[in-house]
């Protein structure tokens, strides 16, 4: 077996997606987005739930369907951000978007992406940058509907 | 006709000598998704481009001239080797996407002045199948939303076929149109077209067939099949991409209104109102894609030269070795009919139990064996057998026994590998 086949596909991948943590459409949430790759049909919907003060991140769950890479990354992806501030995930989510895009040069801070590093050898697969980043995006366009939500409720007060 | 001697036929194929990263030849098994060029429709291009390229029925120098009757002799080539015996019928389109899409607009572009069989309206009825290509499908959705029509679909069957149980309920004398594909890009089913046009005609419905699968791969009359109108695509049938044609009858486009307008389309311009040129110039506004029609014309010469029938032939054995082949390994499913079905079609598309067809897809790139995965643009067909997509070999004149056997190994190799995680 080549060797960059093993960079993208590792042990800890396939533990995300035989056993996805944090996986389920939970109640409460503030928003919920539903996020498809129409090239292959990859699908998450991911809900979010902030704190009262909106400022942390208290849970995001999600039911993805697709290849091991976009299962293993939302369960990863919500590991890392869970319990987080919204500051400290945008740290992260930079981090995540550097490497991802960087073609293989940069392999990831094991510090700031925990097991997310396991998803960077999908960096040098140019069509599989979108399965790892799917579930990233979701996250994006869901904060950004709870904000959207939430500002609404309070103009309304 | 030229002798069958497949090293000859690979020779003509410069791609086919690319190596992968790490100096593996490439197994091309995706010719259904974009065929390779052999080197006869290249320099078909550059002996145009470099000799004879202008603007084609404009102006009247030399190489106006010169462009315009090669252009001209390729819609003629073209038309006769889909059975067309009047080349007005044979309209170049950039694809086979904007050929539906061209007969899809058209149907609602009538007036008062349109013949009502040739104007879909409120009320009215479209039937197409659950197999479709999206690009068979979505312009008949927009049509119905646009007009305030129906659409209805001929569910399909576990065998991968069409399920033609209640086809006299689906066809009514509402139903203006039937569209539906000569033969699947997934499956590979081919479908009963006589039957279908008999039941349309029935209802007085028009005819689409979307021919992008079977012109490449075997041989097609259009006025046998008995359809109103036919698409078919250049990049398939190993010509260059930014050509495809639709054909239709004339007495149906003569009557028809056009959806592009702009030059070559008219017949007569003043600032108040425009007439419009018969079929074909009617449909084809603006400066055609010239080289690449006399490109489509080179690859159909060269399809003619090795005999549709040959083609067909030839890929029925690669197909039923791959189906076999698939078969017999432990966990693969072939979704579509087995090989056994007599005219099944050279589409051979398989899941691996438990695994996503991107994964599977990804270990045979490794491997240098170069298939499609994924829903192949008929995402309803892969949700109606509960699966989020595919993995599909598809085959061409230049494919070996021993190609078909490299997808074999490499499919175990994938089982084998992602089977370390277990």
């Amino acid at each position: 077996m080549t060797s960059p086949l093993t960079a993208l596909y590792s042990e800890l991948i396939f533990d995300h997606d035989k056993h996805p943590q944090n996986a389920g459409l939970r109640d409460p949430f503030d928003a919920e987005v539903h996020h498809v790759n129409p090239t292959c049909g990859d699908e998450i919907t991911l809900r979010i739930r902030l704190s009262e003060d909106g400022r942390r991140v208290e849970d995001l769950p999600y039911e993805a369907q697709g290849c091991a890479m976009s299962r293993a990354s939302a369960s990863i992806m919500t590991d890392l951000f869970i319990g987080r501030t919204r500051e400290e995930i945008e740290e992260i989510s930079a981090h995540m978007d550097e490497a991802m895009h960087s073609r293989g040069r940069i392999a990831g801070d094991e510090d700031v992406l925990g097991d997310g590093v396991a998803l960077t050898g999908a960096s040098k697969f140019p069509g599989r940058v979108k399965c790892v980043l799917m579930a990233w995006k979701a996250y994006q366009a869901a904060l950004a509907d709870a904000l959207t939500a939430r500002k609404d409720t309070e103009n309304d007060r | 006709m030229r002798d069958w001697d497949i090293e000859s036929i690979r020779a003509d194929f410069p791609i086919l000598t690319r190596t992968t990263a790490d100096g593996q030849p490439i197994v091309y098994l995706d010719s259904g998704a974009t065929s390779q060029r052999p080197r006869q429709v290249i320099d078909a291009e550059v002996d145009f481009l470099t000799g004879h390229n202008a603007a084609v029925k404009r102006g009247a120098h030399q190489l106006a001239e010169d462009a315009t009757d090669p252009y001209e002799s390729a819609r003629e080539t073209i038309a006769r080797f889909v059975g067309c015996r009047d080349e007005r019928e044979l309209i170049f389109t950039k694809n086979a996407t904007e050929a539906l899409n061209i007969v899809a607009y058209s149907l609602s572009n009538g007036d008062a002045s349109t013949p009502d069989h040739l104007r879909v309206k409120e009320g009215d009825e479209i039937l197409v199948t659950e197999m479709e290509h999206h690009a068979n499908l979505v312009p008949w959705q927009e049509l119905a939303r646009r007009t305030g029509a129906t659409l209805r679909w001929i569910p399909l069957a576990d065998d991968f076929t069409l399920d033609l149980t209640d086809l006299d309920t689906l066809l009514t004398e509402r139903t203006k149109v039937v569209a539906f594909t000569h033969q699947s890009n997934v499956t590979g089913t081919i479908n009963p077209v006589a039957r279908l046009v008999e039941a349309a005609k029935d209802v007085g419905a028009l005819t689409v067939l979307d021919a992008c699968q079977s012109v490449p791969h075997m041989p097609v009359d259009v006025q046998d099949l008995g359809v109103d109108f036919a698409a078919f695509s250049g990049h398939k049938m190993l010509g260059p991409t930014g050509i495809g044609a639709l054909w239709g009858r004339f007495e149906l486009l003569a009557e028809m209104p056009p959806v592009m307008l702009g030059g070559s389309m008219i017949e007569v311009v003043t600032m108040e109102q425009t007439t419009f040129a018969e079929p074909p110039a009617r449909f084809e506004a603006g400066t055609p894609m010239i080289s690449q029609a006399i490109g489509l014309a080179a690859a159909v010469d060269y399809l003619s030269d090795l005999g549709m029938d040959r083609i067909a032939e030839h890929e029925r054995q690669l197909t039923q070795r791959a189906v076999r082949g698939l078969e017999a390994i432990d966990g693969v499913r072939v979704i579509g009919p087995s090989s056994d079905v007599p005219g099944r079609a050279g589409a051979v598309a398989f899941a691996v139990d438990g695994r996503h067809p991107h994964d599977i897809g990804q270990v045979l790139d490794s491997q240098g064996v170069l298939v499609r995965v994924g829903h192949h643009c008929a995402w309803p067909l892969h949700r109606r057998y509960g699966l989020p997509g595919t993995s599909r070999a598809s085959f061409s004149v230049h494919t070996t026994e021993a190609e078909v056997d490299a997808l074999l190994d490499s499919v175990r190799t994938a089982i084998d590998f992602f089977a370390r995680f277990q």
